[in-house]
């Protein structure tokens, strides 16, 4: 350290101005009570807290001004400042191990949960599928999208009414109703990819909120707020119930098991599990396909595609359709998780925590966006004992991610060529 | 000059205009480029030179005249593949109708490119984010297999092709110098580097007419020298005809067979380099009329 003395100096300035920071903020909250029509004057309260303050920031400045805090700081905000690097040719192999280890964790981990665990993860999965599938869009191609939840509502509202009005189960479902958000993308896409950037956001957030409003409203064929039901899957003719609704048989009773209201879910997990991996899988390969690298290069610099013999708007319009279809496939594991859809599960705040998922996951990045939804749906769920603060946690733990991390939780790595690992 | 109808010229420009609103940018110009011909288009600033190469490149609708480029055995009007209005006798002809809604629908700029012309930028726009083998592949993806179930599922026909993409990218990073760099990132690379990866990219989409914006702008004299070689090697050895617009007099006349003057949005002189350089109307544009009567 070269001057102990002026760290020193610096420590204690620090402290002083948050302890003021601390007494003004704190000051009229905690020092003045309200009892009765009186105000009861309380001032060691946030003296106290102000000195609490004080001490902490103090004790801060002197551990980031050692060696050891200062070369923290340094690779904290050496990282924070390169987006993107080049991997090497071949991955570690640690991390090739990685793959089939996590695999195998998935597959065994629902047996050993219980429900409430259960639905957490299912429901993480499901963020996981939505991340995945706006990151083609909002990632890859660079075209921001505020309304992504009309396709997982055009998915959802798929399964629930082909259920109720061509009386179509889950597996049929789910590709027409993956289809059809794909065609929503389309017909919602062609007119609007002329544009870009902010304009292309007010539209796709207008589509949100039209895809919620006619929902909710046309109460003949959706149901209104009502909501509508929707048929849980089956395996093979085999139901997860109870007593069978569907005209099939019980899973239970044909494998002469004990009832157990957990079938379902793991049943609806290793579904999504599958579906997620295989996801993930395609999108790796997207990328190194002439389709990803061509969204990534509009992304880059759309008049740079237009000399290159890159028609934009049908590049961009098949990310946007790639994108609804994984929105909409999220959408029909959601209704058979939850048995029942009403509009409201489809709000803009959907669409926001979506978008959050992409940008901490680091735009354009398969593995950030697995852990940010994985943290971002389970965190919430994990501070549920902190009540009313919880909201506050997710807010302060997003603004320190964006601090730290603003090009998102993983550092992107582009694939290397060489001519030899080609043979 | 000329037009022999066996060997047209590889582009004709006729009666080239251009108004934006009441700015008349281009008046009626018109020349002609060779096939295997190195050609400038000089001309003081603001006289419409990058004008003009957005016009040829589709990326400015010409308000008048007509853009030909007879790449392959057909001509193509680079102006029609724009995508045009609608006029009043289209609908009495079905398969003129025809034509223009779809190149309503699907044409634009990149209908120029995949025609055969492949231009460069003033101000460099790489995909800088992306490594420079990665801006290549990019530039080939006409070439590809771009089947997205074979992408999806890696088959041997794919892989191939993704093989001949890479080592066709190596043998132009080759030619241009760059081979080290190939998987570096395209925004890392100092400023000339970029210049030419930028030309290197342009030539992967395997045009017949490359058009190069000031691409000595912001080189040392050095990297102009090794510009020069690099572009008569592009036209002696790679059979493409090249179009530059530029400043830098000496790398002009040194490089170029023909020489398209322009001067508020006209053409003032044509011709070799050296008939150029003596024309009273190009000195006068470039110097004033006094200094170019004092000579």
């Amino acid at each position: 350290m070269a001057k102990p003395a002026s760290a020193l100096t610096k420590s204690l300035l620090d402290a002083l101005f948050s302890g003021v920071l601390a007494l003004v903020v704190l000051g009229p909250i905690s020092g003045l009570v309200l009892n009765g029509y009186q105000v009861r004057n309380e001032m060691q309260r946030p003296l106290l807290l102000a000195a609490a303050v004080m001490v902490g920031r103090f004790l801060f400045s002197l551990a980031l001004a050692t060696e050891r805090g200062r070369s923290l700081l340094g690779a904290l905000s050496a990282r924070a400042q390169q987006g993107v690097t080049v991997a090497e040719a071949s991955p570690p192999r640690s991390l090739r191990l990685a793959t089939p280890l996590l695999l195998a964790a998935g597959l065994i981990l629902p047996f050993f949960l219980s429900k409430y665990f259960l639905t957490v993860l299912i429901l993480a999965m499901i963020y996981v599928l939505l991340g995945l599938g706006l990151n083609i869009v909002v990632g890859l191609a660079g075209l921001l999208d505020l309304g992504y939840v009309a396709f997982y509502a055009v998915g959802a509202y798929g399964l629930a009414l082909g259920s109720q009005y061509l009386h179509l189960g889950f597996w049929t479902a789910l590709p027409l109703a993956a289809l059809l958000a794909a065609a929503c993308g389309g017909l919602l896409g062609f007119p609007v990819l002329r544009m870009h950037g902010d304009y292309l956001a007010i539209v796709t957030l207008g589509f949100g909120e039209i895809i919620r409003l006619v929902l909710n409203n046309w109460l003949d064929f959706t149901g209104g707020p009502n909501g509508a039901s929707a048929p849980p899957p089956t395996l093979f003719g085999l139901e997860f119930s109870r007593a069978a609704k569907y005209g099939g048989t019980p899973f239970h009773e044909y494998f002469h098991l004990e009832y157990n209201p957990n079938y379902k879910f793991i049943f609806i997990f290793l579904i999504l599990f599958a579906v997620v991996s295989l996801m993930v899988l395609f999108v790796g390969r997207l990328k190194q396909m002439p389709m990803g690298r061509t969204w990534e290069a509009l992304r880059e610099d759309e008049i740079a595609c237009r000399s290159l013999g890159i028609n934009h708007v049908t590049v961009k319009l098949s990310a946007f359709m790639m994108g609804a279809m994984v929105g909409g496939v999220a959408g029909v594991f959601f209704a058979t998780y939850q048995g029942f859809i009403n509009p409201t599960s489809f709000s803009f705040f959907e669409s926001a925590l979506i978008l959050a998922i992409v940008v901490l996951g680091g735009l354009g990045s398969t593995v950030g966006i697995v852990l940010a939804a994985l943290v971002l749906t389970i965190l919430p769920e994990m501070l549920r004992d902190f009540a009313e603060y919880r909201v506050l946690i997710f807010g302060v733990a997003m603004v320190l991610m964006m601090i730290w991390r603003p090009r998102g939780l993983i550092r992107i790595k582009r694939r290397s060529f060489d001519l030899e690992g080609l043979r | 000059m000329s037009v022999d109808p066996i060997h047209p010229p590889l582009l004709s420009v006729q009666g080239l205009t251009m108004r934006f609103g009441g700015i008349v940018a281009l008046k009626e110009v018109s020349f002609d480029i060779r096939r295997g011909s190195i050609s400038a288009l000089i001309g003081p600033n603001g006289a419409g030179k990058t004008t003009v190469f957005n016009c040829l490149t589709g990326f400015y609708r010409a308000t008048e005249g007509a853009i030909a480029l007879h790449a392959g055995r057909r001509s193509v009007d680079l102006v029609r593949i724009l995508g045009e209005r609608f006029r009043p006798g289209d609908f009495a002809n079905p398969a003129l109708l025809a034509s223009r809604l779809y190149y309503k629908m699907f044409g634009g700029s990149h209908q120029v490119a995949r025609a055969g012309v492949a231009r460069t930028f003033q101000n460099i726009r790489l995909f800088r984010e992306m490594t420079v083998i990665e801006n290549l592949l990019v530039a080939q993806h006409m070439r590809i297999n771009r089947n997205p179930v074979s992408g999806l599922l890696r088959s041997a026909g794919f892989r191939a092709s993704e093989r001949e993409a890479v080592e066709r990218s190596y043998a132009w990073l080759k030619v241009f110098g760059l081979a080290a760099d190939a998987n570096r990132l395209a925004g890392e690379l100092s400023y000339g580097r970029q210049r030419r990866l930028e030309i290197a990219r342009a030539m992967c989409t395997g045009p017949r007419l490359i058009c190069l914006d000031e691409p000595a702008a912001g080189l040392n004299p050095q990297e102009t020298d090794e510009l020069r070689d690099l572009i008569r090697t592009l036209r002696d050895r790679h059979e493409v005809t090249v179009l530059l617009i530029e400043h830098d007099m000496g790398m002009v006349m040194g490089v170029s067979d023909h020489v398209v003057v322009l001067d508020h949005g006209e053409v003032i002189a044509e011709g070799t380099p050296h008939t150029v350089e003596n024309d009273p109307a190009v000195l006068t544009a470039y110097l004033g009329a006094d200094y170019a009567k004092g000579i």
